[in-house]
């Protein structure tokens, strides 16, 4: 069974796009990557699943229930870190966590202080005057404290210093290992490269590719570099090479198929140095976004 | 219900409460302090009222009053704690779900394990006990200063009591319809405008009405449906006007509960 399912979702507000007949699964225990530009939709897929908004048309399910229909009890299960964390300012961010915790049918006290601890958050200050970094940790506590079976985290990153970054990854790997399923949405494909099984590319409202972040790497495009004196870069311009370059005798190019034909091209003549490398997620993701 | 969020709604009200409060009991207090004087010159001031124009006597709602009788001058006072009640209801009724869209805090709110409907009414509730209070205060000043003040006068008290019954529906209707305008409007910026729009409008409305002399606009407003001088007068409620503030109320909550569970809840930016 898978914990989430999109079937032909579709949403749009009024007039304007949200997203288009949107379909995907994600099973129990992944960390799905969901990568776009901004304005792609990946917020609003999000939404339609927590049902802060309705769906035109198709259908969104979790744990194998319509998610707007058992939307209450459903979200027992969810934790949620939108990209920007709003809670209500004249509380302190004690009362406003054991309001959150309040509303679960399970005693959060513990993790709730574990939690804050690993995330280094003063309890007893209001949130009026937390910084943002710091807003944003009330976020990351207020969505695991309940210890959630399903977290959808909608770039969450944003407003985390590295050092915050590392252990908020460090937090959603150790999650995962409890069994957590992830729902990460992002535009900084790095992070999703470093924790994501599976991606999901939206575009313009659409789903334009889902696949295995390890196929999406090897099976595709190799990035090639080669230096060598007064080299041709047309030499190189055989089928299957894409973005040729070539500056101060450094050619690079990335090459999808059979790599031989790369390597006799490379063996036929002197070169001084060679990289053939997996090109990063940015670089394939960059290629579906000409 | 939820209790927590009743809880935490109640909270955030708990302040506002004991200023309306506050406010009210100080206005009964200025009022009824001076009607012993009014009372002694009840005659003089009976002419030189007579010559003021009608339409200005109208407006501040003293018009064919006996400012002599106890409930009489209280009808006028009643006008002053009815705009305020009116406020102090529209202002909970428009903040009321609009509020946690302006904070961004209905994110927060909305992703946790609770149903709207729940909290539509957590909420509702908690505006409610807000206004009891409110009204539990109205009721013992009112009490209290006719108590105090009254002289060797004497007031019909089941009549005292149908102003003050008055006053609950009153300002349910301003809470009801001031929730159904925040949720017919796309994103309200800022709950005190529209607070003081609803409640001082359709008090001007109610002045003008008289003014212009046009009896259309006591259907809309609800100081003409819970018009003292009427009650005071017949001993009774002006019974299809109220019926009309009865109607309102009911629909407003209708179409709010409706507009809410079917409403699109903005993003950020």
């Amino acid at each position: 069974m898978s914990v989430i399912e999109a079937s032909h979702l579709t949403k749009y507000y009024g007039k304007a796009r949200g997203i288009l007949d949107v379909s995907f699964q994600v099973e129990e225990g992944e960390i799905f990557g969901f990568i776009g530009p901004n304005g792609a939709g990946k917020s609003t897929t999000i939404r339609l699943f927590l049902s802060l908004i309705y769906p035109t048309s198709g259908t969104a399910t979790i744990f194998g229930k319509d998610a707007i229909r058992y939307g209450p009890e459903l979200r027992q299960e969810i934790g949620y870190l939108p990209s920007d964390v709003f809670y209500y300012e004249r509380m302190k961010v004690i009362d406003l966590l054991s309001y959150s915790a309040s509303f679960y049918n399970r005693d959060c006290t513990r993790r709730l202080h574990e939690l804050a601890g690993l995330m280094e958050l003063d309890l007893h200050r209001r949130i009026e005057d937390l910084s943002y970094g710091n807003k944003k940790k009330v976020g990351i506590v207020q969505g695991l404290l309940h210890q959630p079976r399903l977290l959808f985290l909608d770039e969450p990153t944003a407003g985390l210093d590295p050092l915050m970054q590392r252990k908020f990854f460090q937090l959603i790997q150790q999650e995962n290992q409890r069994g957590v399923t992830v729902f990460f949405s992002s535009h900084i494909l790095s992070e999703v490269q470093r924790l994501c099984n599976r991606v999901g590319i939206i575009k313009e409202g659409r789903i334009i590719e889902i696949a295995d972040i390890h196929t999406l790497q090897q099976n595709n495009y190799k990035k090639v570099r080669v230096v060598a004196d007064r080299l041709d870069p047309a030499y190189f311009d055989l089928p299957g090479v894409t973005g040729l370059e070539h500056h101060n005798g450094v050619v690079r190019f990335f090459f999808k198929g059979d790599i031989n034909a790369v390597m006799r091209r490379i063996g036929e003549i002197t070169v001084s140095d060679v990289t053939i490398e997996e090109p990063t997620l940015e670089e394939i993701f960059m290629h579906y976004y000409e | 219900m939820s209790t927590n969020i009743f809880k935490q709604e109640f909270g955030m009200h708990l302040r506002s409460v004991i200023t309306w409060s506050v406010a009210i009991v100080a206005i009964m207090l200025l009022y009824f302090s001076i009607y012993p004087s009014f009372a002694r010159d009840a005659e003089l001031l009976s002419k030189m009222m007579a010559r003021f124009p009608k339409e200005l006597l109208n407006a501040f709602g003293l018009s064919g009053v006996d400012l002599s009788t106890l409930l009489g001058y209280f009808s006028f006072v009643y006008l002053y704690v009815q705009i305020m009640l009116a406020i102090q209801a529209a202002n909970y009724g428009v903040g009321l779900v609009s509020i946690e869209e302006r904070e961004w805090t209905a994110d927060f709110l909305l992703t946790r394990p609770v149903a709207r409907h729940q909290i539509m009414t957590s909420k509702l509730v908690a505006a409610l006990t807000s206004m009891a209070i409110t009204q539990a205060v109205v009721w013992i000043s009112t009490f209290g200063c006719l108590t105090a003040f009254k002289g060797d006068k004497t007031f019909e008290t089941d009549i005292l009591v149908l102003l003050l019954l008055g006053l609950i529906v009153f300002q349910l209707f301003f809470l009801t319809v001031g929730l159904v305008i925040s949720l017919l409007v796309r994103r309200v910026r800022s709950v005190t405008p529209y607070a003081l729009a609803l409640g001082l409008g359709l008090y001007v409305l109610s002045a003008f009405g008289d003014m212009l002399g046009e009896s259309k606009f006591e259907l809309l407003t609800p100081f003409k449906h819970f018009n003292p001088h009427y009650v005071v007068q017949h001993g009774a409620y002006d019974l299809p006007l109220v019926m009309i503030s009865v109607a309102a109320i009911v629909i407003s909550v209708v179409a709010s509960y409706w507009l809410y569970l079917r409403r699109d809840i903005p993003a950020v930016a």
